[in-house]
């Protein structure tokens, strides 16, 4: 028979032990959301992060190991990205009538996203390689980091300031929105891809299928708008 | 906090309606490779011409194409599309474990950093759903359904 010890040390070293807990992270994530009536503050995202994050604290696995069996996760947001294709098809009649709006939301909101966040970091005493790393925090994680190794940023610090500003986004949205009296779902679904890239756009995909196509969108178009403009912006702060 | 009623859009347009009797049998694994050549090609392109967008986006783009083109791609591939996009939120807790294990990523600055992000993304919400509200009024471009 083989000792307990001995199967944790099988388990650990391969991909079905972290795959199957980050599933399972996920589902306690996702059935608390449900249980606290769909609050925003308990984010599935988050939730499962901090589960996992304490899992493997406890058991002293290093980020490497756990993401050996993650990366199948991981993968599918490649998948994930062209498959907003769908929603925008179904959306296209939206679309093509709201071509202006998105536009000016789309520069008002990713200026704003770039500028005020190197402004308070400025203004708080951040310099250099940290502040080059968050010019691009509003933007799909592979842009950003691609972005800040261009302006002369760390790349791993950039992808954590990513995933946290699309927390941040996707935990704000709905309350600011209602507290601003803004009830149109282009509206909050496209600021919300523009300021919260990915995980913002999960978030409107939740509340509302409109709301989650017009986030795709200023997804894609502020990855492209902040490669242009995080350069220019950062030269002011510099 | 009470968060304005879902509008029945889906049984509207029914977008994602159960495919037809002649789609059903089709294999969804044709769609998986569909959507994966998509991302496949982006990704060459992308290098290829050394575009600053990334490969899976120009997939997306190449994909809405294909959908404009041949509605009935669209309706094949739509409800394996719907079914990936369902647990969009899943796809990000890999990343998002690394954050917690390189916190200390966030160094002597982290203080500051949170400041600027919570600050930054309260911002930028603001003032493009405010833009956006006030240039669909302008251009009379109201929500269909309403």
């Amino acid at each position: 028979m083989t000792e307990l010890p001995d199967i944790w040390s099988y388990l650990r070293e391969g991909p079905l032990l972290w795959l199957t807990a980050t599933l399972i992270a996920y589902l306690i994530g996702d059935a608390l959301f449900r249980a606290s009536a769909r609050n925003p503050l308990v984010n599935p995202v988050l939730v499962a992060m901090v589960i996992l994050g304490a899992v493997l604290w406890a058991t002293s696995t290093p980020y490497a190991t756990y993401f050996e069996g993650a990366q199948f996760v991981h993968f599918m947001l490649g998948p994930a990205t062209v498959a907003l294709a769908g929603p925008l098809y179904t959306n296209l009649h939206h679309v093509r009538r709201t071509l202006l709006p998105m536009v000016g939301a789309l520069i008002v909101g990713s200026v704003t996203a770039v500028a005020s966040a190197l402004w308070i970091a400025h203004a708080l005493g951040v310099e250099g390689a940290t502040l080059a790393s968050l010019a691009p925090k509003s933007t799909t994680a592979p842009v950003a980091i691609g972005i800040a190794e261009k302006l002369g940023g760390l790349p791993t610090l950039t992808a954590a300031l990513v995933i946290i500003t699309g927390i941040i986004g996707a935990v704000v949205v709905t309350p600011l929105m209602n507290a601003l009296r803004i009830t149109d779902w282009r509206a909050r679904g496209f600021s919300v891809g523009v300021a919260a890239h990915g995980i913002g756009t999960a978030r409107a995909f939740q509340v509302n299928q409109t709301a989650g196509a017009f986030a795709g969108i200023g997804m894609g178009l502020n990855a492209l708008l902040t490669a242009l403009i995080a350069p220019y912006v950062l030269g002011l702060f510099q | 906090m009470a968060v304005p009623p879902a509008r029945p859009f889906l049984s509207r347009r029914r977008p994602y309606a159960a495919p037809s009797r002649t789609r059903k049998a089709k294999p969804m694994i044709l769609n998986i490779a569909v959507i994966l050549s998509a991302q496949l090609v982006g990704e060459v392109l992308a290098r290829l011409l050394a575009l600053p967008i990334p490969g899976p986006v120009i997939g997306m783009a190449l994909l809405l194409a294909g959908f404009m083109a041949s509605p009935g791609l669209a309706e094949r591939i739509l409800p394996t599309s719907q079914g990936i996009l369902a647990h969009l939120s899943l796809l990000f807790v890999p990343a998002g474990v690394g954050v917690i294990s390189h916190a200390e990523a966030l160094g002597t600055s982290g203080l500051a950093l949170m400041a600027a992000l919570v600050g930054s993304t309260l911002l930028a919400l603001i003032a493009g759903a405010l833009t956006f509200v006030a240039l669909a009024r302008l251009t009379g471009s109201q929500e269909a359904e309403e």
